[in-house]
């Protein structure tokens, strides 16, 4: 990198970085074990400790910000099972974010197809949500008329790149339709109501997933919640944020606490850890806009994810009674931002252990990231197998029938995860409103 | 930069991928736990096993170049910052457990190891090792052999210095020497195990230890006990050793710790407290019940406002979590925490925290004390502001009458986390010229060229003692 260039980054990483939080570290070490970079690399710079060192020593002068800073920026999965180990409360993920920020303002030279993808995914795809549905459309024709077949056969994969044609197995049948094409925008509560819930439909839940998302919405009526689905509301911007792409992630989070607020609803409910992070935290995003304040504030306050509000505030469908003795055996993949940031990652378990047919057996390591990462696995795909690889070692150990998830890219990264190291053909990954929904109201 | 040829030689000695000299790893190797100290080495190299070790010091020797080793860099005393340059030798990749002697109750580890998860693993097998230092979670055998780490478990069970039979370590020269044995007694000549624990990477690397095991306690029990008069809280330390009585663990908070944790923890602890005692006993059930159960009279005897006794592990951990939250919670006060270590006879806890509490009030500067009441072992703690350098400076200046306080009262300037850059002006207060001159001849012994962790423990100057004037 050229030193021009270096300085400019410096100069702009000293304005958006926290310096307070910088000096809050006081480099114990804490984070260094829950760290999934740090136990794959053992690299004191793969640590949140090494990256917050860094971080501050381009700052102060002591190194220059060149692309192995940057690289090692990417390197870091986002998951944040740093903060609560960290017993100074050193805010990482604000940290990271306002590193890759800075970055994004200045980077030339992200890989080509790297390049390609973020500019299709961010700019052109999550921010619409029209086109993701066309998206989900597409990839029903494709899925439809045997071209995935044909694909799949012909190994026309292998034109992909190796990991998004890994990827490209892990798709779920699509239907084509939205939530509320499906359901529509309001869907009254069974029994007595006992509240408004405003649901976040999110954009891939929503054009690949759309089954878990209606589900999700009668899990919620069946528990007295009335259920809300604003028309109006986007992308939740996760992915621009922790890109570094916090322009964009601020406009999304704009149009989308108008959406809900409009709606009045009484909590916002989002099934997927990685959306609900980051709409639990647009206070923080929008914290330098006083303008936002109250009503990010109003936001951030009543997020709260399926299984929480099922677990605190629901009327819980009593489970059918199992037919025979037969116990199915289930693991808890932990989602990284649901366990980490919205401190959810009690409630699955509670759901899932009060299931009568159900034991849940805890895998080693269940709260350390599978690799997934928003689009970590596409752009750093060698961590990411890495870690997928170790992740599967533990859920193997479990012979748990089902591994269960609370985010989509969780899930699809546990599909491709069972696909290549899976010592048991019966084992699927389910995300855990499929998994409920099967058993607490179907029947 | 070191010379092109000197890094062709490591990187022949160690392998290419494990010798680094790029900006990040040098970045990242430039400080450790202590807070404000920063200073990059030249290079950082990962050996995979003692002949590397060997090799790679053995180039270094030729050279002239200084070695520090680095387990994880927790240290408080900036034990592993490269002050003269030179390469750090990171030894995370020497992790194994080379054997676990059931017969002889000893395990043969290399020194990367992380203390927890060898912990784990010996509990897996039934057995015991006890020092448990609260960083453990994260840092290595070879750390706490270096600093002679303690932990909660140190007043009944000792310290890393009473389980290390055997060493096995890499001179200056790069020649390799062994200590001890898995012997439990062994008088061929000087003890160079017990001299090299504790030598905090000044006189060699430590490539291989032999550790002692013990079976471990069936039954446990824990208590708090708070108190409104802090000479109450301090008698009641004293009373129970008189009465014999070894408790696992018997820790301290003086009552602004006490504010802080609850602030935080929200635990609901008393506040008008002056001290709250943490008391556990360990052992068999017999002896458990009945030593708790003196122990409870002493603090009744000696006026304590209330006992609790834990019915369950629950409660027990809660109890125990009230204590582990106090570094937690004060860490979240300001940004920088400065913990210190300084130690006296256990007799003297309540005058020592008086001093502790005139001498922060003096310097005005907040300072909490918390720590192992059973051995005189206290943490002082200032919560302040790296960025606030006249407050920092008066921070150093209570710091440094505190540990003169603390020698006067029959104590010394740390009890466990070592001496390193941080304590090393000190170290002639406790230890006097002549402690120091044979040191010194020690030092010249093992490594007369200087190269192990240069730096650390000898200061240039020893710092003027603080006149106290208690007017
Ligand atoms: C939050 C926190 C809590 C702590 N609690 C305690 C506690 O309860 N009790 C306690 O005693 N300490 C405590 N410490 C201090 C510290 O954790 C210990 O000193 C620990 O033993 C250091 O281990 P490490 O692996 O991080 O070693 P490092 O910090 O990397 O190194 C420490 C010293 O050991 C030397 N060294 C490392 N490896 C070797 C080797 N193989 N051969 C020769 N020399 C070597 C280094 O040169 C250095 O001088 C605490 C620290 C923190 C941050
Ligand atoms: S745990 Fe927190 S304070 Fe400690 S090194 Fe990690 S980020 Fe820094
Ligand atoms: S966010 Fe996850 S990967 Fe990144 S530093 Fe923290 S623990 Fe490591």
């Amino acid at each position: 990198m050229a030193k021009s260039t270096a300085e400019a980054l410096r100069q702009t990483l000293k304005i958006k970085l926290d310096y307070d939080q910088l000096t809050n570290c006081m480099r114990c070490g804490f984070c260094l074990p829950a760290c999934p970079t740090f136990k794959e690399t053992g690299l004191e710079a793969e640590s949140p400790r090494g990256r917050i060192a860094l971080m501050k020593a381009t700052v102060d002068g002591v190194m220059e910000p060149n692309d192995q800073f940057e690289d090692q920026m990417n390197h870091c999965l986002g998951c944040r099972a740093c903060e609560p180990a960290c017993p100074a409360d050193v805010k990482y993920g604000q940290l990271i974010e306002q590193a890759r920020d800075a970055i994004e303002a200045h980077t030339v030279r992200h890989r080509g197809w790297v390049k390609v993808v973020r500019k299709l995914v961010f700019k052109q795809l999550f921010p619409h949500q029209n086109r993701m549905g066309l998206l989900g459309k597409g990839l029903r024709i494709y899925q439809k008329t045997g071209l995935q077949t044909a694909v799949r056969k012909t190994g026309a994969v292998g034109l992909f790149s190796k990991q998004l044609a890994d990827l490209e197995r892990t798709l779920p049948k699509v239907s084509g339709k939205g939530v509320i094409q499906q359901l529509g925008t309001r869907i009254p509560a069974k029994g007595e109501k006992l509240a408004t819930v405003g649901m976040f439909r999110g954009c891939l839940m929503d054009s690949m997933f759309t089954e878990t998302n209606n589900k999700t919405v009668r899990l919620l009526s069946e528990a007295g919640f009335e259920v809300i689905i604003p028309e109006s509301q986007n992308c939740c911007g996760a992915l621009h944020a922790h890109s570094g792409e916090t322009h964009d992630a601020k406009q999304l989070a704009k149009s989308n606490i108008r959406a809900f607020q409009e709606a009045g609803v009484d909590y916002i409910i989002s099934n997927a850890g990685g959306c609900g992070a980051i709409l639990i935290e647009y206070d923080h995003l929008l914290h330098d806009e006083p303008d936002w304040r109250e009503q990010s504030e109003w936001f951030a306050k009543r997020v709260k994810d399926i299984s929480t509000i099922l677990v605190e505030k629901g009327r819980l469908p009593q489970p059918s009674q199992p037919q025979s003795n037969d116990r199915v055996r289930v693991t808890y993949q932990d989602s990284c931002h649901l366990r980490n940031v919205m401190k959810g990652g009690n409630s699955p378990r509670k759901l899932l252990a009060a299931l009568p047919d159900v034991e849940l057996v805890e895998m080693k390591d269940a709260g350390s990231c599978c690799g997934s990462a928003g689009i970590y696995n596409v752009t750093q795909p060698e961590m990411a197998n890495q870690i997928l690889e170790h992740k599967m070692e533990n859920a193997n150990a479990t012979k748990a029938h089902y591994i269960v998830t609370s985010n989509p890219g969780c899930l699809m990264q546990m599909k491709l995860g069972i696909d290549k190291h899976a010592d048991n053909d019966r084992v699927q990954a389910v995300h855990i409103v499929d998994f409920l929904f099967d058993r607490m109201v179907k029947s | 930069m070191l010379d092109r040829a000197i890094v062709a030689e490591l990187r022949e000695a160690v392998g290419e991928r494990y010798y680094k000299e790029d900006q990040e790893s040098l970045v990242t190797h430039s400080y450790d736990g202590t807070p404000m100290l920063q200073s990059l080495p030249d290079g950082v190299i990962y050996p995979g096993n003692t002949a590397e070790v060997s090799a790679v010091m053995t180039i270094l020797n030729k050279h002239r170049i200084p070695l520090v080793s680095r387990g994880s860099g927790t240290n408080l005393c900036g034990g592993t910052v490269p002050v003269q340059g030179g390469v750090v030798m990171v030894m995370h990749r020497m992790n194994d457990i080379l054997e676990v002697d059931l017969q002889n109750l000893t395990a043969t580890v290399q020194p990367g190891i992380i203390t927890k998860r060898f912990i784990e693993h010996i509990e897996g097998l039934g057995l015991f090792y006890p020092p448990d230092p609260s960083s453990m979670s994260i840092s290595t055998i070879g750390g706490n052999i270096a600093e002679c780490s303690g932990g909660l478990r140190g007043l009944k069970y000792g310290t890393t210095k009473d389980y290390v039979l055997g060493l096995e370590c890499v001179l200056a020269s790069g020649e390799i020497i062994r200590t001890g044995g898995k012997l439990m007694k062994d008088v061929a000549g000087y003890d160079l195990t017990k001299l090299l624990i504790g030598s905090e990477g000044t006189l060699a690397i430590v490539t291989e230890a032999t550790l002692k095991l013990i079976p471990p306690p069936k039954h446990k029990k824990t208590m708090l006990a708070m108190f409104t008069d802090l000479y109450g809280a301090a008698r009641t330390v004293s009373r129970i050793i008189e009465n014999r009585i070894i408790p696992a663990t018997l820790e301290f908070m003086d009552n602004p710790t006490i504010r802080v944790v609850d602030d935080y923890a929200k635990l609901g602890l008393p506040l008008n407290m002056a001290a709250i005692l943490l008391i556990e006993q360990d052992g068999d059930f017999e002896t458990v019940e009945r030593d708790i159960e003196l122990i409870s009279e002493i603090c009744h005897a000696e006026k304590a406002d209330q006992i609790s006794i834990a019915s369950n592990q629950e409660e027990a951990l809660k109890l125990l979590t009230a204590r582990r939250s106090a570094f937690t919670a004060l860490a979240r006060l300001r940004p920088t925490t400065i913990l210190e270590d300084a130690t006296v006879p256990r007799s003297k806890i309540a005058d020592m925290v008086l001093e502790i509490n005139r001498i922060a009030q003096k310097y005005n500067v907040q300072i909490c004390t918390f720590g192992h009441a059973g051995d005189g072992n206290l943490h002082p703690t200032a919560t302040t502001d790296a960025r606030d350098h006249e407050e920092i400076h008066r921070v150093e200046e209570a710091f440094a009458e505190i540990f003169e306080a603390a020698i006067q009262l029959g104590g010394t300037i740390t009890g466990e986390h070592g001496v390193g850059l941080v304590k090393a002006p000190f170290l002639e207060w406790k230890v006097g010229s002549a402690g120091i001159a044979i040191m010194k001849n020690i030092k010249q012994a093992f490594d007369p060229l200087n190269l192990l962790n240069p730096g650390k423990m000898f200061a240039k100057e020893t710092r003027r003692r603080v006149v106290l004037n208690r007017g």
